[in-house]
């Protein structure tokens, strides 16, 4: 059994390869997120144990702060907060030479006056002279910043730049939007599967055919029949009935062909002995297909919902992009543009936007899985 | 809209739905039996009810569009004029056009092949390993987020600095440690197509593992114990039984991956934006939607183009519902 184990090994490895490199990405923006945003900008994520040098610009008061003390003019200050747990290694007056200094140097400036710094970004700045300008002067630190987690950057992200608005347009949109085409098709199924009437067959082809029909074959004439209605009934042409009718119309093929394919699975006795019983199709609908079709449900529910909240293009073509309406991924994308180097707010915002569809993935995953190994095919 | 009334049309949207089946059954099931005698009358206003709306929207969402975008294809730029072939001449003409049904279809060889492949294998070694399935839900993750949040996640990764600076990006980190330039990956042209497909096959390759796990449990443990004890190595045991057996579960997660590959808008949309020769013809009929105040005749055409790529499963998705209809 030798050459067995030393497969097994490989394979082990080789799995391991795979899982790493898959993992990586994802996990890169989830500590990127927590990280303090002045370091996430100057140092990659796999760093983020350990100690980072920072290069940073400040400014020293003005004029205003200055007190006379021993025949000096002096101006007294800190450079940066306490708690940040930052010690300047060393430090410059100029641009050019940034680490001219050590702690305890003094460094002289053109105008004579004299600068004392000390690791915690205390300054003293004297002159024999008063100070007559009313910005200080430039200091160049370079320092050893310790590893800094934060949730600062969601609290950002969340209030201030409008991911927790879009956050609840999303579920604004995909609520009704997996719960409509559900209740509609579960209807729809049922008289596909178990109502014999003319035309049956011919609208089953029709639902398998849609299946793959690619949505951007609907975009323009919708579009067009919204901005007509809105025109006629002055109405706004976007809005979120718009978006759940256009995600019903995308998710009813998949949903009514899944559904049916379960329904079809029942056994036909148990339908026959309620219409014995005097039951109606309603009375069966509710009372036995319902009970029965908990799991079909979970599973479909599941794939429409992750379908609808990580939608883009939907929500982009049918609901306006101002802060009440537009959805996370369209947010996202305006972020990516508008903050391409806030590497803080997209990496916290793309996690927000993933919070909802993680949760789903780790608590419902059996569901998840049931439903795209029952055949998902969507346009 | 503030979020109190946002709740409140929620509420009412799906209240409506619930509320269209349970009054009109409730007033079939109390009145229709004494008024309409017959039962299959009464059987035949059933069908009605349950199916209008889904039929409705049915119609609205799917049937009409399909045939208005045909005619619209046909049609100026407004809808409004014959123009007869002018816009697939336009389409043959245009060089963006050219560039991006040939992205799409680089798109469509690279990806599902990748994806499946690396399913496949990840499924069959998976399989016999004890955290296998902690494997497989690593894996399969990237399948829950939305194309856009993968796009950040990436973008992070292709992150470009300039060679002065610390590289913040994991990709340009490693060249620099290696000893070389860094790169603005997603703006070379060609190489930047790949850089792109490798979230959609990171995404994709967890829909795959899934489905062949499942396949995978169907093949009779016998015959591979048997293929065991005869001595056959695993690898064999995959080319001889394993790829056999799952050969019409390799073709369902190819054509699915295609047609999802075929429709392909965020990912490039949220990543580069059709620049630096990386557009695809959903992104170029999303840019004709609105350039110029709209033309709908381009769009149109584009659309078409994207749809006559999933005729033929369309055809084939028919013609084996027919067969099961037969038995």
């Amino acid at each position: 059994m030798k050459k067995f184990s030393i497969s097994s090994l490989l394979s082990q490895l080789l799995l391991l390869f795979f899982v790493i490199i898959w993992i990586i990405p994802t996990f890169g923006l989830f500590i990127s997120s927590l990280r303090d945003k002045d370091l996430l900008a100057i140092s990659g994520w796999w760093t983020s144990l350990t100690t980072t040098e920072v290069n940073e610009i400040y400014r020293m008061s003005g004029m205003e702060s200055q007190i006379e003390e021993d025949g000096y003019f002096k101006i007294k200050g800190k450079l940066f907060e306490d708690n940040s747990g930052k010690k300047i290694e060393s430090f410059g007056i100029t641009s050019k030479k940034i680490n001219e200094f050590n702690i305890g140097d003094i460094a002289t400036f053109k105008d004579e006056s004299e600068v004392l710094l000390d690791e915690d970004g205390n300054y003293e700045w004297r002159s024999r002279t008063e100070f007559k300008k009313k910005k200080g002067k430039r200091l160049f630190t370079t320092s050893l910043s310790p590893p800094a987690f934060t949730f600062e950057n969601y609290r950002e992200v969340l209030f201030k730049e409008g991911i927790g608005r879009a956050f609840i347009n999303t579920m604004a949109v995909a609520l009704p939007s997996t719960l409509i085409p559900l209740i509609i098709c579960s209807f729809f199924a049922y008289s596909l599967t178990w109502m014999k009437f003319y035309g049956r067959d011919t609208l089953l082809a029709i639902i398998i055919a849609s299946l793959v029909v690619p949505l951007q074959m609907s975009l323009i004439p919708i579009l067009t029949i919204y901005n007509d209605f809105g025109a006629l009934f002055g109405v706004a042409a976007k809005s979120y009935p718009g978006v759940w009718m256009a995600h019903t119309g995308f998710g009813l093929a998949s949903t009514t062909f899944l559904l049916r394919n379960f329904l079809k699975s029942l056994p036909n006795e148990m339908m026959e002995a309620a219409k014995v019983d005097g039951a109606s199709h309603y009375d069966i609908f509710l009372r036995i297909i319902i009970p029965l079709s908990i799991p079909a449900f979970a599973s479909i529910f599941i794939l429409q919902f992750l379908w609808c909240w990580n939608d883009l293009l939907v929500g982009l073509v049918f609901l306006d992009q101002v802060p009440s309406e537009i959805i996370l991924t369209a947010k996202l994308k305006e972020l990516l543009g508008s903050r391409g180097e806030n590497w803080e707010i997209l990496t916290t915002g793309a996690f927000v936007s993933m919070t909802v569809p993680l949760f789903i993935f780790f608590a419902l995953q059996r569901y998840f899985i049931r439903g795209l190994v029952a055949g998902s095919v969507k346009g | 809209m503030t979020i109190l009334n946002l709740v409140f049309i929620v509420f009412l949207g799906i209240l409506f739905f619930i509320a269209y089946f349970h009054i009109s059954n409730y007033i079939l099931d109390n009145y229709g039996n004494k008024t309409l005698k017959r039962y299959n009358f009464e059987n035949s206003i059933r069908v009605i009810v349950f199916i209008t709306p889904a039929f409705i929207v049915l119609f609205i969402f799917i049937l009409y569009p399909v045939f208005e975008t045909i005619r619209l294809s046909f049609y100026d730029k407004f809808g409004r004029e014959f123009v007869g072939l002018y816009n697939y001449k336009w389409a043959i003409n245009d060089p963006e056009f050219r560039r991006s049904i040939l992205n799409n279809l680089v798109w469509l060889l690279v990806v599902p092949t990748l994806s499946t492949f690396f399913g496949l294998v990840i499924a069959n070694l998976a399989d016999r390993i004890w955290w296998g399935s902690i494997a497989k839900s690593i894996i399969f993750m990237p399948m829950a987020i939305s194309f856009v949040g993968a796009g950040v996640i990436w973008k992070f990764i292709y992150e470009y600095r300039g060679p002065e600076n610390t590289q913040i990006g994991l990709l340009n980190a490693i060249i620099v440690s290696l000893g070389y330039e860094p790169q603005a990956w997603l703006t070379i042209p060609m190489w930047n197509n790949f850089f792109l497909m490798a979230i959609m096959i990171w995404i994709q390759t967890g829909l795959a593992l899934v489905i062949f796990s499942a396949a995978l449990r169907s093949i009779p443990k016998e015959m591979l114990e048997a293929a065991r004890i005869d001595g056959a190595s695993e690898l064999k045991i995959f080319f001889s039984i394993v790829i056999p057996y799952l050969e019409q579960t390799i073709l369902v997660i190819w054509t699915l991956i295609t047609i999802i590959v075929l429709r392909i808008f965020d990912i490039i949309f949220a990543m580069t934006n059709g620049e630096w020769q990386t557009g695809v013809l959903a992104n170029l009929m999303y840019d004709w939607m609105f350039r110029g105040g709209g033309d709908s005749g381009r769009g149109s055409v584009l659309a078409i183009v994207i749809m006559i790529g999933v005729i033929p499963i369309l055809a084939w998705n028919l013609y084996k519902h027919r067969q099961e209809q037969k038995i």
